[in-house]
């Protein structure tokens, strides 16, 4: 018996081992192409081609500046913020509303609507983006963030995940209570139900800004002419029109860097309401 | 009796009043669905069965030509090409993803296998999938190609000649592209395979290490065939995931699909093509593309719904 034991401890140890030894690798692997990203935006073009030093090089400053004054690149900082920010806002709150009137009332169609927004929910944007484009033309918004910002008043993945929500953490009896006191409708629904849902409005409101700030399909078939319209996706794509021989390639892995910093530092920061948050929606099926 | 069926009328007429307000709140979604997806999701398909294309400076069409865009368009070699370029590229990234995505999911929920730091692994691993796509792809660009970190460090160690280019052959193109998917979606994966099995009842393995089963058998016997629904889910939305993939090759071999073999485009992927014929305003070639895509996206969709949502839509 003590025999067993201890070949099944020996046997937990090595695979405990083996599991560290993997993880390690891993991070690894997840984190090597940031620190090279980081040690090239501090060398220039020059220190680039000729060796490959493991070191930090002396052009961090230069290179941003050059980021700051050659490029447009913080012109594309502000404009990727305006967009992704409306959208964080716009497909929180209407996803929050769409999920209410779902979970809250009932009416004739509840079941055909709630069906119809879970059999959409995967349908790839990119095939519609022919007729899209065709609607934007027909508004006149070619050339305009409309048809990026106002499309996210309706989606479905954000809908589920705080529909999912709220079936845990807002209790119908609550909004009887807020009606015999007399509150109305939307204004229950602003004061109660949406700080109620705050934890999970969080989550997809970070989702949303971090899928628009990365979007890159769709913003480039909308702007195109308007270079100062352009955000930080596209810049970072034009960055691979120019010839690899003639590129500044200290500038150009700090542009890639600056691109990806907002979006690294806020996932640190918030990465535990994350992590653990996406499970929380993602499959209860 | 009176009394009570008068009580009934009144909470029924109540109950009315308010859920016209359910009905209300659903206007915003769906104005907004209607007119960014539906009708352009019409449109689009009013658009494939239309000849329409620029040719230098003259415009040909609009003219109904029926069935002849979706004809021609499978008749080309090219959808097939790009299609089988697509499912490559995700083959190469997904198989080493959901193997390793199970390895890790059951390291990280198993009580008995505690793994220190284990939310600081999962923190990392999940880095990626916020990364923006074209600046990571440029990232690799820059250490890839001809005069990269990489390629140069490969060419120091006398792996390769000095001509070698990861980007100028067909399977390192693949491979990167490939990779650079799992690295983006491992992450993900493992945190829904966790949940998976998270949902897994405790007593089915108790009742198990009673009966003498070690943790190999346990994985085998009781995780594996309850995590097949998971399974199933990961495989058709990823695959859905595939289908839509662009950022990575497009900045990579700069919307080309390079390198050229014969006369085939051998990392150019279906949504690539569909850039290349809005670009070229060939219309008519975008809107059977589009079609065939939202077709084939369309079913696996239904799949998904079937097979994870369809009891949840009958409770609501």
């Amino acid at each position: 018996m003590s025999k067993k034991n201890t070949i099944e401890a020996n046997a937990n140890r090595s695979r405990k081992i083996f599991a560290y030894i993997v993880l390690i690798f891993l991070t690894v692997l997840c984190l090597v192409w940031f620190y090279l990203l980081f040690l090239s935006a501090t060398q220039s073009t020059a220190e680039l081609t000729t060796s490959f030093k493991f070191t930090f090089g002396s052009h961090l400053v230069e290179n941003f500046k050059n980021a700051l004054n050659k490029t447009d690149l913080f012109r594309g900082l502000l404009n990727s913020v305006i967009i992704s920010g409306a959208c964080a806002i716009l497909t929180t709150y209407f996803s929050t509303l769409t999920a209410y009137a779902i979970h809250a009332y009932d009416f004739r169609l509840k079941g055909f609507v709630f069906t119809f927004i879970l059999a959409v929910m995967m349908i790839p944007s990119q095939v519609t983006i022919l007729g899209f484009v065709d609607m934007l033309e027909f508004l006149g918004l070619r050339e305009n963030y409309t048809g990026l910002i106002v499309p996210s008043i309706a989606a479905p993945v954000t809908f589920y995940y705080i529909k999912q929500y709220m079936e845990s953490a807002l209790p119908l009896s609550l909004i009887e209570a807020a009606r015999i006191d007399g509150s109305g409708e939307f204004r229950t629904f602003n004061s109660i139900v949406l700080p109620l849902m705050k934890p999970a409005i969080a989550v997809q409101a970070i989702f949303a800004f971090v899928s628009q700030w990365n979007n890159f399909f769709v913003p480039s078939q909308i702007i195109i002419e308007k270079r100062e319209l352009k955000t930080v996706a596209l810049m970072i794509a034009d960055l691979r029109s120019a010839d690899f021989k003639s590129m500044d390639l200290g500038l150009t892995n700090m542009s890639i860097f600056i691109a990806i910093f907002p979006v690294v530092v806020m996932y640190l920061l918030l990465s535990k309401n994350i992590v653990g948050g996406l499970a929380l929606g993602s499959v209860k099926g | 009796m009176a009394k009570q069926s008068n009580v009934v009328g009144v909470r029924r007429h109540r109950a009315v009043r308010y859920n016209k307000w359910g009905l209300i709140f659903l206007i915003p979604f769906f104005s907004v669905y209607l007119v960014f997806n539906l009708v352009p999701l019409v449109t689009t398909i009013y658009r494939s069965f239309f000849e329409y294309y620029r040719e230098g400076r003259k415009w040909i069409g609009p003219n109904f030509v029926g069935i002849q865009n979706f004809v021609k368009l499978f008749s080309d070699s090219r959808i097939w090409d790009y299609g089988m370029n697509t499912l490559i590229m995700w083959v190469i990234g997904f198989v080493p993803q959901i193997l390793i995505s199970l390895l890790l999911a059951s390291w990280f929920s198993d009580t008995r296998f505690k793994i220190r730091g284990a939310s600081f692994f999962k923190t990392v691993i999940y880095l990626p999938n916020l990364i923006m796509a074209a600046a990571f792809a440029m990232m690799f660009y820059s250490l890839f190609n001809s005069d990269g970190y990489i390629t140069r460090i490969v060419q120091q160690l006398g792996w390769a000649d000095d001509n070698f280019n990861f980007l100028n052959t067909v399977w390192g193109t693949r491979i990167l592209v490939g990779f650079m998917n799992f690295l983006m979606w491992f992450g993900n994966t493992t945190i829904l395979l966790m949940a998976g099995i998270m949902g897994i009842d405790v007593s089915l393995y108790e009742a198990a290490e009673v009966d003498g089963a070690n943790s190999r058998q346990r994985f085998w016997r009781i995780t594996m065939p309850l995590l097949k629904p998971i399974f199933v889910y990961v495989f058709i939305t990823s695959l859905i995931g595939g289908i839509q993939m662009f950022d990575v090759p497009a900045i990579l071999t700069k919307n080309a699909g390079t390198p050229l073999v014969g006369t085939k485009w051998t990392s150019m992927t279906l949504i690539m093509y569909l850039r290349q014929t809005l670009t070229s305003r060939d219309y008519g070639t975008s809107g059977a593309l589009s079609v065939v895509l939202f077709a084939i996206t369309g079913i696996l969709s239904l799949v998904v719904y079937r097979l994870m949502y369809s009891k949840k839509a009958k409770e609501a």
